[in-house]
């Protein structure tokens, strides 16, 4: 591994070990990551995609010093996580989604001059970034207001200009788009672009396949604490090639009918995903097997809507990535 | 760094409204009992004493509530690992929350001491007012670099209030901040020689009824700074432990 690479990852495991009960104490182990390795090329747009508990956060905090690896070694910037923590941590920002992270009391302003001093940003050139840190988030005019009082989206944006303040060569963004409306969304997403665009390497966490697809050079998919799949997007969407999807929206599903779908002939996938009331049935089988018949005929006596029929996106190669692990 | 930190802390601390209620309400009631205490002893001319010493309980309860409830507030904001992830030495991370919490602190020894003028006419009579506000001032930094050794517990330790609740009660007595450390069991006097709140309150009531300040003073700031000095390894390697067993995010 030579200095092309902004993040190095060889062989990290991480197992969190805990204790319950205390007349008679049991111990518990839970692996969440169990021998990860990728590496990222420098102003990279690198996305880190899996479901909940796949270990995405896990292996963040390892590459960005928060966790210590239960084994296996990680480098940022060529620097050791756990041996170079200083250096590593001067080079690197973090911004995570939801609400929390932010001091609720005091002003974004306060906020961006605290974390600019902790984060080592030159007393000269701290009014000058915050700044245009404020104009590049759009929140320029707002900055005087208490958190406590922004939209999730504002929070956001807030987390962003911080995790900027200090020019970090890589940047970890996990899940960072989680709760923010479509609008906020799309502008997040212009600004990890033009982060990217202007060479910062960037290691994207995301639930979301569009934010994906459009931004990552490339896309590793983990599943139970491992990597299931590395590639471009167009690679990952190979994988679903020589499969057809029908799309069935359903209200009211039992359970046994999705059951008795998965054993037709030609299926290799179905999910379920609930939105409200209605159910999105998707059913993925060989491109040659023509399924949908099978399909509406073991739905009988569901009330159903939209039937259709489609070529496989890369939400579909994702599905069928996850499933398999 | 530390300065515009320890400003800041003291603003979100400041802040919050249950802060501002206790502030409000704890000096009143401190104040009290102080009163009460003292009169019915028969000691009505120590009542500026016991006022002092109240004031300087409320210091404590601050500085020890206020570091461990600082930790475990920043746990709950989700700010603990975005300040832990700061390219600088944990000590000087966690050190302005602690000196903050000492600062407003220093508003319950005020206040204290304001109530009992006002409400029982306690007369504020100090031998020594200028060694007094020394006093206070170097009582207030001990409290906090006191508090940054407790603060690497805290750090450690998910449950950080339960470690809170148990060390109030014990370090007011044994520090003698309302009942001399004299009357106390003879076990105890090794254990308050080591504590910064000792030295501080005897400097306080030294400064009020008289005595020598100075030494006082001198050894409460010796023993703080080696507070600092222990807190700041003991914050490395807590910082390094917390990092493995993952307690400074809540999940």
């Amino acid at each position: 591994m030579g200095n092309e690479y902004a993040i190095e990852a060889d062989q990290l495991r991480r197992t969190y070990r805990g204790r319950t009960g205390w007349l008679r104490p049991k111990k518990t182990e839970v692996d969440a990551v169990r021998g990860v390795s990728f590496t990222v090329r420098r102003g990279e747009l690198f996305g880190l995609l899996g479901p909940n508990g796949a270990g995405k956060t896990t292996t963040i905090k390892m590459l960005n010093t928060l966790l210590i690896p239960t084994s296996g070694t990680a480098r940022v910037g060529g620097h050791d996580v756990v041996k170079q923590t200083r250096e590593v941590r001067r080079r690197i920002g973090y911004v995570f989604g939801g609400d929390r992270g932010l001091y609720e009391r005091l002003s974004a302003l306060d906020n961006l001059r605290y974390f600019a001093e902790l984060y080592g940003v030159a007393p000269r050139e701290q009014k000058r970034r915050i700044a245009e840190l404020l104009d590049l988030v759009g929140l320029a005019g707002r900055e005087r207001e208490r958190v406590e009082g922004y939209s999730r989206g504002m929070r956001q944006r807030l987390h962003i200009a911080r995790g900027l303040l200090h020019a970090p060569d890589v940047l970890f963004l996990d899940e960072p788009s989680i709760g923010v409306d479509p609008v906020a969304a799309r502008e997040l997403r212009r600004t990890v672009a033009d982060l990217a665009a202007s060479g910062t390497t960037v290691l994207l966490t995301t639930h979301y396949m569009v934010e994906a697809d459009e931004l990552c050079d490339r896309i590793a998919v983990i599943a139970d604490g491992q990597i299931q799949a590395l590639g471009t997007p167009a690679e990952l969407r190979h994988r679903a090639d020589g499969r057809r999807v029908v799309e069935v929206e359903a209200y009211g599903v039992p359970d046994s009918a999705v059951a008795a779908l998965r054993e037709l002939p030609g299926v290799r996938e179905t999910a379920v995903e609930e939105r409200g009331a209605l159910q999105l049935l998707t059913v993925q089988s060989d491109a040659h097997v023509d399924v949908q018949g099978e399909v509406l005929r073991e739905l009988a006596g569901v009330r159903l809507g939209r039937v259709s029929s489609r070529e496989p996106t890369l939400e579909d190669a994702y599905v069928a990535i996850v499933n398999a692990a | 760094m530390l300065l515009l930190g320890t400003l800041l802390h003291v603003k979100q601390i400041s802040r919050s409204p249950l802060e501002v209620a206790i502030a409000m309400v704890v000096p009143i009631v401190q104040a009290t009992l102080a009163v009460y205490l003292f009169r019915s002893g028969g000691e009505q001319h120590r009542l500026i004493e016991a006022a002092v010493g109240a004031g300087l309980m409320g210091v404590w309860s601050s500085v020890l509530f206020g570091s461990g409830g600082a930790i475990q507030n920043q746990r709950w904001q989700g700010t603990l690992e975005m300040i832990m992830l700061a390219p600088r030495r944990p000590m000087l991370v966690i050190l302005p929350i602690t000196v903050a919490t000492g600062l407003t602190g220093a508003y319950s020894l005020l206040a204290t001491l304001t109530w009992g003028r006002l409400l029982y006419g306690i007369r504020l009579d100090f031998a020594h007012p200028a060694a007094f506000v020394v006093a206070a001032v170097v009582c207030v930094l001990a409290l906090g670099m006191f508090g940054l050794l407790l603060a690497s517990t805290f750090v450690l330790m998910r449950n950080a209030n339960a470690l809170t609740n148990a060390l109030e009660y014990p370090i007011w007595l044994v520090s003698g901040m309302l009942v001399p450390i004299t009357v106390l069991p003879a076990w105890t006097g090794p254990i308050a020689a080591v504590l910064p709140t000792t030295w501080g309150a005897r400097a306080l009531r030294e400064a009020t009824t008289g005595g020598p300040v100075w030494p006082s003073i001198g050894i409460c700031l010796a023993i703080s700074l080696g507070c600092l000095i222990l807190g700041g390894f003991a914050m490395t390697y807590v910082e390094r432990r917390a990092r493995a067993a993952a307690t400074l995010a809540l999940a």
